[in-house]
């Protein structure tokens, strides 16, 4: 009976997708769906999704109330409608409307044509299920099948006639009760960890570091919907680097010198100690205004990533926040030094509206 | 049985449980003792997801598809499930009325429920408002779905399901009143092409020399221009500005078959549930008053007052920035049946001055059950507030006015004079609420091109979604679409020409 409304429901989600996939840059501009993150849920709010009308702008037109107050007095809120029943005079709202983050993921994923992630080939590591899929005669009483069961006495008083349609009383037997059983099924798993590395050095304001939250925010959606089980990692660095937690990793500011070499060398330990690389997909994500200490500092970082980094990795994401006091050089060292490697990507971020073009520059390739 | 169910509703789940029907029958007999005149109801019982969407779909649940009903069905089922709205009751105007019961709500809730139910249909069955609505429009809406279902197949989802999102958009141009009246007759070609022939004056038979006294060629000539006048209003078009606009828009538009058919399907479910919107405060009110009277004088029983009180008061519940049309509507019914019981109207009532004299006024008519009897039969909302707003009344009922202030960005209570809460009052049910608009000419510059008027009454329009408006009148008409309007004290023309839109200042 409900299911009458589902072809007409599945429309107006078809269309809400529509709607989001049509204002998706501004969402990621102004990061506002980040803040409407719930658990696996995130509420989108969708300007105008209502039928125009020639109407009052609502406003402007005031009306008539009933309660006590002084004239002068404020009252509550406008929306909603009153009392209980159906109303039916059109309200005005913006519309919220709930989206997974799986269909966020896919959202982005047609908006930016983002290929689909072929994971690193670990067809040995499986995990291991329990799946309910058949009956036995046998088994703890906690699984019984009660259908099955009462099925199985009513076929028996049948067949011994001793079922009386009058007075329809089915006792299960001893051997009429059915139990559920299990099978064990081992599924292929692919794992996959995210190691986000944020420049925190005094030059890095609040609003490079929103920029990296939201870009992270959306790399981490995509991935997401990509692996069945994601990890991550953050680390912060001026001169020295450390591991927090993704509070921490978003709300810091430091102040200090930059030493990016110590960061790729705390995210190598990270690597050795937990995600053997053989087993996991590892995605190094890496942010800064471009900023280092000096030239040895960067030909160390040349040489970590090529010999301890990149082997181990799927993707090395370099994004360079434009900020006011970087020279914004270290990007420049990274494209002359890995000039062919397609496992190191490199982004300028300059603003906002540039988040878009760089997750479609990270995530482009598939990896 | 076949006969009373609903189409397309299963009906072995969902007919009454024996104990409900006994109830049934209980409150139907309380009704008609109170002289209650009602279509015979059918409640059926439904889950709140079945009420959500036969909700979502206007109580019609074999409409025909549309997104909106899908987004109201969301919306619907989200607040419930966060606890913020549960429809109680759902009842269609129809004959039988069918009315749904929640299957999970308490005795006492359905009980007052099926009162409140018997005085809907009364009120449907009875108002003189309602009189020319289809009372076969379960039927009927079921047609329009078959019909629309088979356009779907026919033209595409998408093709059929976004005229009908423009159909929509202006299907608020319609003229309520014309239910109730028939017009002039339009001039038939005939006529007008005769009338074009004979613009000469009439010339009366004379002798040469008495010509200038009989047929005055002053006159003559004064009665040329009347008749030239009179044909130049007729040759118009349309004749005399039309309300109902979508009725022109189906007849004239360049339309399709299938377009003009799903206009009409629109047009006509709009008048259908225009009447529901005339008489919201009234019938709410009506039927509020009759469940608390059958409720607390029979249906109850001792051990239920207090959850009724409970529910009743909720539904009755007043928050400062709404007005609740059921609290409005059963306390001026209430006001009403006071008033005329002791006899406090009439002019030697008005001319008292005496406030003490006037507040102990009685003359024991007893004549306020038959009064409200007859409001319900020939009022809408703005004629019962007009006739039975009084001073006393709004003081009592603490209403107000308030307006919205930009700095504060908050509305405030504006004034609690009388005059101002009547006449902010009865402007906000002008028309349901919706600007008057009326099509004046449809050969605008004579060029076949639409030239609106939005009668101005204090409100501005909502500009953004008058635009987007016009551009789905113009995908209708296919040439430009002007609206004439008043933007910040200003008289001005708004145009949309198909691709861009224009605004000129009127003089």
């Amino acid at each position: 009976m409900v299911d009458r409304i589902f072809p007409d429901s599945s429309r107006f989600k078809r269309i809400v997708r529509g709607k989001i996939r049509e204002n998706l840059k501004r969402y990621i501009s102004r990061g506002e769906l980040i803040a409407r993150q719930g658990k696996s849920i995130v509420s989108v709010p969708l300007p105008q999704i209502e039928i125009p009308t020639f109407r009052y702008g609502k406003d402007e037109q005031g009306g008539v109330g009933q309660g006590p107050g002084e004239e002068g007095t404020a009252i509550g809120a406008q929306d909603g409608e009153g009392g209980a029943g159906a109303g039916n005079m059109p309200g005005e709202h913006i519309l919220e409307v709930d989206v997974t983050l799986e269909e966020l993921a896919e959202i982005l994923g047609e908006e930016l044509s983002l290929p689909a992630i072929t994971p690193k080939g670990n067809k040995d590591i499986f995990t291991v299920k329990d799946r309910y899929t058949g009956i036995h005669r046998a088994g703890p009483e906690s699984l019984r099948h009660f259908k099955r069961t009462y099925k199985q006495a009513l076929r028996r008083q049948l067949q011994l006639g001793t079922y009386n349609a009058g007075r329809p009383i089915i006792l299960p037997a001893r051997e009429d009760r059915r139990y559920r059983s299990w099978k064990t099924q081992k599924l292929p798993e692919s794992n996959a960890v995210i190691i986000y590395m944020m420049d925190v050095s005094g030059s890095m304001g609040n609003e490079q570091k929103e920029i990296v939250r939201i870009e992270s925010f959306w790399i981490d959606t995509w991935l997401r919907s990509q692996y069945r089980h994601i990890d991550t990692r953050y680390i912060i660095h001026d001169a020295a680097a450390r591991v927090v937690d993704s509070h921490t990793f978003f709300h810091v500011r430091e102040s200090g010198g930059t030493k990016i070499s110590s960061a790729y060398k705390l995210a190598r330990e990270v690597i050795d100690k937990e995600f053997p690389p053989d087993q996991w997909n590892i995605y190094l994500l890496h942010f800064s205004d471009g900023d280092n200490w000096g030239g040895d500092d960067t030909s160390m970082c040349m040489e970590l990533l090529r010999n301890e980094l990149l082997p181990c990795c799927n993707l090395f994401c370099y994004g360079q926040v434009k900020s006011a006091y970087g020279s914004g050089q270290f990007i420049k060292e990274l494209a002359s030094g890995f000039p062919e490697d397609p496992k190191v990507v490199l982004s300028e971020i300059n603003s906002r509206d540039e988040i878009l073009g760089s997750i479609k520059t990270f995530l482009g390739k598939g990896r | 049985m076949t006969k009373q169910r609903a189409p397309g509703l299963r009906h072995d789940a969902r007919s009454l449980p024996r104990e409900l029907q006994e109830i049934k029958q209980r409150i139907r007999g309380y009704a008609l003792e109170y002289g209650l005149d009602f279509f015979e109801v059918m409640f059926e019982m439904v889950d709140y997801d079945e009420m959500n969407m036969i909700a979502a779909y206007d109580g019609f649940p074999t409409r025909y598809p549309h997104w909106r009903f899908g987004m109201k069905y969301e919306e619907l089922q989200k607040s419930y499930s966060y606890g913020l709205a549960k429809i109680y009751e759902l009842v269609i105007n129809n004959n039988p009325c069918y009315a749904y019961l929640m299957r999970n709500n308490p005795l006492v809730d359905q009980k007052l429920v099926m009162a409140h139910v018997y005085a809907h249909s009364d009120f449907f069955k009875n108002n003189a408002w309602f009189a020319s609505t289809n009372r076969k429009m379960v039927d009927e809406v079921a047609n329009h779905g078959t019909r629309v279902r088979r356009y779907i197949d026919l033209y595409g989802q998408d093709e059929v399901e976004n005229f009908v999102d423009v159909c929509l958009s202006l299907e608020n141009l319609i003229d309520i009143h014309s239910p109730y009246f028939s017009p002039e007759r339009e001039q038939t070609e005939e006529q007008q092409e005769r009338a074009r022939l004979d613009v000469q004056g009439t010339k009366f038979k004379s002798k040469p020399y008495m010509e200038a006294f009989i047929n005055p060629p002053e006159a003559l000539e004064r009665e040329k221009k009347q008749r030239l006048a009179q044909l130049a209003k007729f040759e118009r078009f349309p004749q005399r500005p039309e309300r109902d606009i979508l009725a022109f828009l189906t007849k004239h538009a360049p339309l399709k078959r299938w377009q003009r058919d799903i206009l009409d399907i629109v047009r006509e479910e709009a008048y259908y549930f225009a009447p529901q919107r005339m008489t919201k405060i009234m019938n709410e009110g009506w039927a509020s008053y009759w469940h608390s009277k059958i409720m607390t004088s029979r249906a109850l029983d001792d051990s239920e007052i207090i959850e009724y009180a409970d529910h009743h008061s909720g539904t009755l519940g007043a928050r400062p920035g709404v007005l609740n049309p059921y609290k409005v509507g059963i306390e001026l019914f209430r006001d009403i049946e006071d008033r005329w019981n002791r006899g406090r109207f009439g002019p030697e009532y008005d001319d008292c001055d005496n406030y003490l004299r006037k507040k102990s006024w009685d003359r024991n008519l007893g004549i306020g059950r038959d009064k409200i009897f007859q409001v319900r039969k020939i009022y809408n909302d703005i004629t019962f507030i007009d006739e039975f707003f009084t001073e006393e009344f709004c003081a009592e009922q603490e209403l107000f006015t308030f307006r919205f202030e930009r700095q504060s960005g908050q509305y405030l209570i504006d004034s609690r004079q009388f005059r101002e809460v009547k006449s902010k009052l009865l402007d906000s049910l002008a028309n349901f609420g919706q600007p008057v608009i009326r099509l004046d000419d449809g050969n605008f510059k004579n060029r076949g091109e639409l030239h609106l008027v939005h009668e101005f009454s204090g409100a501005p329009l909502k500009l953004d979604y008058a635009r987007a408006a016009m551009e789905n009148l113009y995908k209708l008409w296919t040439r430009a679409v002007h609206v004439e309007t008043t933007v910040d004290g200003k008289k001005k023309l708004l145009s949309y020409n198909g691709s861009r839109h224009e605004e000129r200042l009127l003089t």
